[in-house]
């Protein structure tokens, strides 16, 4: 709907909005915000579970955290490549998965609180190991995900050729 | 584990997440955003906040809420990967090796400082 200017839509501007000021904070509609918050509700609720379910000492291999992490990684990877390059620009997908869900499952403080406790544990190998392989794996799963949208391209656009 | 426990897990989730994109634009509004400085706040804040936690030795029930629900939400790991595999398909390699180098030296810093802080309180 385009908007007319003039005094009549006056009333619907947000009472803060000053056009002159400077933005720090980002632009963000209501819609937006409730995206992030219910896909980090979700994301958040499976990976307290996990980790829940899952006690383990400091020297052990923190798998409910390396799994959340891993798959997050993954699924962000699917739907930024996704949305950034085949569908239409919304509004709200990239929040409520990207931002919201994906952000919520995976967790960096967790995975560094992780490390140093190997550290104080004495657990060297552990803790290099752990690292390398988070951020390795990490990293393959974003790729591979961001590979696999791009190849549904290609073959999409020969078919139709 | 009772049902309302879960449900407060879900609203400082929720809450945690909001946290963290309004905390990334702000910063990334002015650091610019030729590096992904907006996550390297967060996940260091986060880290810093989350070791504190772990050195009070909190109850099960309040480390839920407080660390695994709240800090955890705040911090991200997926989108530090994602931000560091695009500066790779962009073919800048110094940024890659220093985002992932400055966030781990940062992160395990932070963690251990706070762990050293809460255990003290």
């Amino acid at each position: 709907m385009p908007s007319v200017p003039g005094p009549s839509v006056s009333s619907t501007r947000p009472a803060g909005a000053a056009p002159g000021k400077r933005r720090i904070l980002p632009r963000a509609d209501r819609r937006e915000i409730a995206a992030i918050f219910a896909g980090g509700a979700l994301g958040t609720l499976a990976r307290a579970a996990l980790s829940d379910a899952f006690p383990r000492s400091a020297t052990s291999w923190p798998w409910p955290t390396f799994a959340v992490n891993i798959t997050a990684c993954f699924l962000l990877g699917y739907f930024v490549t996704r949305l950034q390059e085949r569908l239409p620009l919304s509004s709200y997908r990239r929040p409520l998965v990207g931002t919201g869900l994906c952000g919520g499952l995976s967790t960096f403080s967790t995975m560094q609180v992780e490390i140093v406790k190997m550290l104080g544990a004495h657990a060297w190998g552990l803790a290099a190991g752990y690292t390398a392989a988070s951020i390795g794996a990490g990293y393959i799963a974003i790729h591979l995900a961001s590979a696999m949208v791009r190849r549904t391209r290609v073959r999409q656009q020969r078919v139709a050729q | 584990m009772s049902v309302l426990l879960w449900a407060a897990v879900m609203l400082i989730g929720g809450t945690g997440s909001v946290l963290r994109f309004f905390v990334d634009g702000a910063v990334s509004s002015v650091a610019g955003r030729d590096f992904p400085t907006g996550t390297l706040v967060v996940n260091i804040s986060g880290s810093v906040i989350l070791g504190l936690l772990t050195g009070l030795a909190l109850s099960h029930d309040a480390a839920l809420l407080a660390g695994t629900a709240a800090v955890g939400s705040y911090t991200t790991f997926s989108t530090w990967m994602l931000e560091t595999q695009r500066l790779a398909e962009e073919r800048q390699q110094r940024k890659v090796l220093l985002n992932v180098a400055v966030s781990l030296v940062l992160g395990v810093t932070a963690a251990a400082l706070g762990k050293l802080i809460g255990a003290h309180l």
